[in-house]
């Protein structure tokens, strides 16, 4: 008797440690966030528009938020680029990816574990080292500068071939005997590859193309050397970052803010209502390599 | 022994290809004349049989290929053993003349080069094809050639344009990267004004050159540093994450879900807001140290972003913050695959919370997650975003050349190169030094990783 109410006494205290570790990493992982927002509520015009030594704002105000769309900046149509760069490159990058995955998995041909091979090693150099070489093939096409938007869809779409193995992997799970079944009932390889393994993917359909979408959101690097100083090829990261980093736009930072809080809220929002393919593909890929 | 091996497989495609060459020989002499023709005349045979698709095909080719090479492939191609000699500039009556563009020279000879070989190739299927073909009584008709690519032949279909994509825009920028690696293109030698060329292994031996002027130096803090960063990354990472999944997963503790997605949302939230908004927290004048400073905790600012370790260890600590959801998703689903009898067991033996996770809990975790940490480990390597949002590689020092920081990245540094400083010969130096580390770890982590060796080691 005495032993199960020791018994439970300690674990009331474990729980009660836990929460507690629970509850801090829930307060360090949520306050940059808070700030992020809060700050964004500071007017630039009555309070300072720079970095100030307190965090809630005397007053709230909308007037960050007033100054994108007031269109002193072109933030309205950075913003469309990158929503328009961040649809195509979702909808290509899991045209391609599924492509890819399919005849990988499914079909055997000549060179098939020489191609796997060679991407592989292709993949292992970094990205930013061939950045002016692409610049260049761009220029050829007139796609840099004002036209950067197609330019990076381009770029995005065309080496998404080589991620391939998230998807590969949840190919390889769906059974063979299926495919064999349909192809003895005379159905061809393209009517099994739609009429069939498509619509039993839409997990990894999901997340291919949930995490493309996110990704030309954070591209600031090649972005920011293809539009190479047109403002009307910018995204909203190469935009945004000059408010935070150079001297002459000090007093931009809570406007940063407020544009972070327009960029970050219909990201998020989507990221979260999708969050359970997320979690699918991020183990199953951890999982196989 | 792996020499042997290698040695052995030279030796065999060496033996490949000059079977090859033989077949073709024999199908020469062996040949009527349809086929025959169709060595100087691409596809002749195919026509000759009605399949007006394969024909077209191959005749096309052939066509595209000569003009491509008459018209734009061979004045490049001429030039690649100098990548040009005339300067572009004014005459004596100050009117500008063009040189020869270097930059293009080498790219487009490279083009060419790529070009020459799948021409060559497709050249090869012909003539196979024709000899296949030449005594069948019946062959694919055009109908049957056009439906083969959506059934048996359907992976040319499906893989024809992302393959396209990945040689235009990776595999041939990589091949003139690694081209540029041996040139001195550089500010000072700038296309279309001035000229670059061949250096040999100039600049390479710069690199780890120790002499002032030489990177040796900045390369090694730089690699050093990459590594460490690596190592630290990918394991704090792993642990801490693992045990934050462990907590959330414990029997008793209400919420799970909610937790989860609070720490989700570094995930969610686009890395260059969050990473920006971050470094500027940690900044001099920014909120912790305007904060500290006002509660009268400190006197001056801590210089977070200053002090080249103490911007290392936060770089670490932020790193976690971004980190530590990912590692959390993975081994959530994972930690509860570990069957219960497991752990009462060793509760029944008297084990207590640490023995278990140590014998029982880590062993499984490491089987299972051993192509994610080394996935993990080599993306750190790599990791430009988390470095270049927090500080941009900072704080320079004069002791470092190439504009580098002590918190740079070989891949930052690689940025830097490029962008800051034109020198395109050293990052493409660098470039490739990252793909050398990068593949050497990956070779030698895959090949000792268990489960590799042992594909049913816990199944």
């Amino acid at each position: 008797m005495a032993k199960q109410h020791n018994m439970r006494t300690r674990k009331k205290v474990g729980n009660a440690v836990a929460y507690t570790v629970l509850i801090l990493i829930s307060i360090i992982w949520l306050f940059p966030f808070v700030c992020l927002v809060l700050q964004s509520f500071r007017s630039y015009i009555t309070e300072v528009g720079g970095m100030v030594d307190y965090l809630v704002p005397k007053k709230f105000s909308l007037d960050s938020y007033k100054f994108l769309f007031s269109g002193e900046t072109k933030f309205l149509k950075w913003y469309g680029n990158t929503l328009i760069i961040a649809v195509f490159v979702a909808i290509g990058q899991t045209a391609f990816v599924l492509c890819v995955s399919y005849a990988l998995s499914r079909m055997r041909f000549k060179g098939r574990e020489f191609l796997m091979r060679f991407w592989l090693i292709l993949g292992m150099f970094p990205g930013f080292l061939t950045m002016i070489c692409l610049y260049f093939l761009l220029k050829q096409f007139g796609l840099t500068q004002a036209g950067a938007v197609p330019g990076l869809i381009l770029i995005s779409v065309a080496s998404s071939g080589m991620g391939y193995y998230v998807c590969k992997g949840y190919f390889d799970t769906i059974p063979k005997s299926l495919d064999e079944a349909a192809r003895i009932d005379g159905a061809t390889r393209a009517q099994v590859f739609f009429g069939m393994i498509i619509p039993l993917s839409k997990p990894i359909i999901i997340y291919t193309a949930l995490t493309a979408f996110m990704a030309p959101w954070c591209d600031y690097v090649f972005a920011s050397y293809v539009a190479f100083g047109n403002d009307n090829g910018y995204n909203v990261a190469v935009a945004m970052q000059r408010w935070v980093w150079t001297n002459d736009f000090q007093g931009y930072f809570t406007r940063f803010c407020a544009g972070g809080v327009l960029v970050a809220i219909p990201v998020t929002v989507l990221f979260l209502c999708l969050q359970k393919y997320y979690v699918e593909g991020v183990t199953g890929g951890a999982v196989k390599g | 022994m792996a020499d042997k091996k290698k040695k052995g497989k030279v030796t065999a495609a060496f033996k490949a290809i000059g079977a090859d060459i033989k077949d073709i020989g024999t199908t020469f002499a062996q040949g009527d004349w349809k086929t025959r023709l169709s060595f100087l005349i691409m596809g002749f045979g195919s026509f000759t049989r009605k399949q007006f698709v394969r024909g077209f095909a191959y005749l096309g080719t052939e066509v595209l290929f000569i003009l491509y090479m008459v018209l734009f492939g061979a004045k490049y191609l001429k030039d690649i053993g100098t990548l040009g000699t005339v300067k572009g500039g004014y005459d004596a009556n100050y009117v500008y003349t063009y040189g020869d563009n270097s930059f293009l020279i080498l790219l487009y000879s490279i083009l060419s080069i790529f070009i020459i070989i799948a021409f060559l190739f497709i050249w090869r299927i012909n003539v196979r094809d024709n000899r296949n073909n030449q005594n069948k009584l019946s062959v694919p008709s055009n109908k049957d050639d056009l439906k083969s690519l959506l059934d048996e032949r359907f992976d040319k279909t499906l893989l024809a344009l992302p393959m396209a994509g990945v040689f235009l825009f990776v595999l041939l920028p990589i091949v003139f990267m690694i081209c540029i690696a041996f040139t001195n293109y550089d500010a000072t030698h700038q296309s279309p004004t001035n000229l670059f060329t061949w250096v040999g292994f100039e600049n390479f031996k710069n690199l780890v050159s120790l002499k002032t002027g030489g990177f040796g130096h900045t390369f090694g803090t730089i690699l050093t540093w990459t590594l460490i960063w690596a190592f630290f990354a990918t394991f704090l990472n792993y642990f801490l994450g693992m045990a934050v999944a462990i907590l959330i997963n414990k029997k008793g503790i209400k919420f799970k879900k909610m937790w989860r997605t609070i720490l989700v949302m570094t995930i969610a939230i686009p890395q260059f807001i969050s990473l920006l908004y971050v470094g500027k927290m940690f900044a001099a004048d920014g909120l912790v140290n305007t904060y500290l400073m006002k509660w009268g905790w400190i006197k001056e600012a801590i210089p977070f972003w200053t002090n080249p370790t103490l911007a290392r260890i936060t770089i670490l600590f932020i790193n976690l913050w971004v980190g530590i959801p990912y590692v959390m998703l993975i081994t959530t689903g994972l930690l509860m695959n570990i069957p219960e009898e497991l752990y009462e067991s060793a509760k029944i033996d008297g084990a207590n919370a640490f023995q278990t996770f140590r014998k029982i809990t880590l062993p499984y975790m490491l089987f299972v997650t051993g192509p994610y940490l080394l996935t993990s480990f080599t993306g750190n390597l790599n990791n430009f975003n988390i470095i270049f949002l927090l500080n941009q590689g900072k704080p320079q020092s004069l002791e470092l050349t190439g504009g580098a920081g002590y918190t740079d990245l070989l891949v930052t540094w690689l940025y830097k190169m490029t962008v800051n400083d034109t020198n395109y010969k050293m990052a493409a130096v660098i470039g490739i030094m990252v793909f050398v580390v990068t593949a050497v770890i990956s070779l030698v982590v895959y090949n000792i990783l268990p489960s590799v060796k042992d594909e049913e080691g816990f199944q």
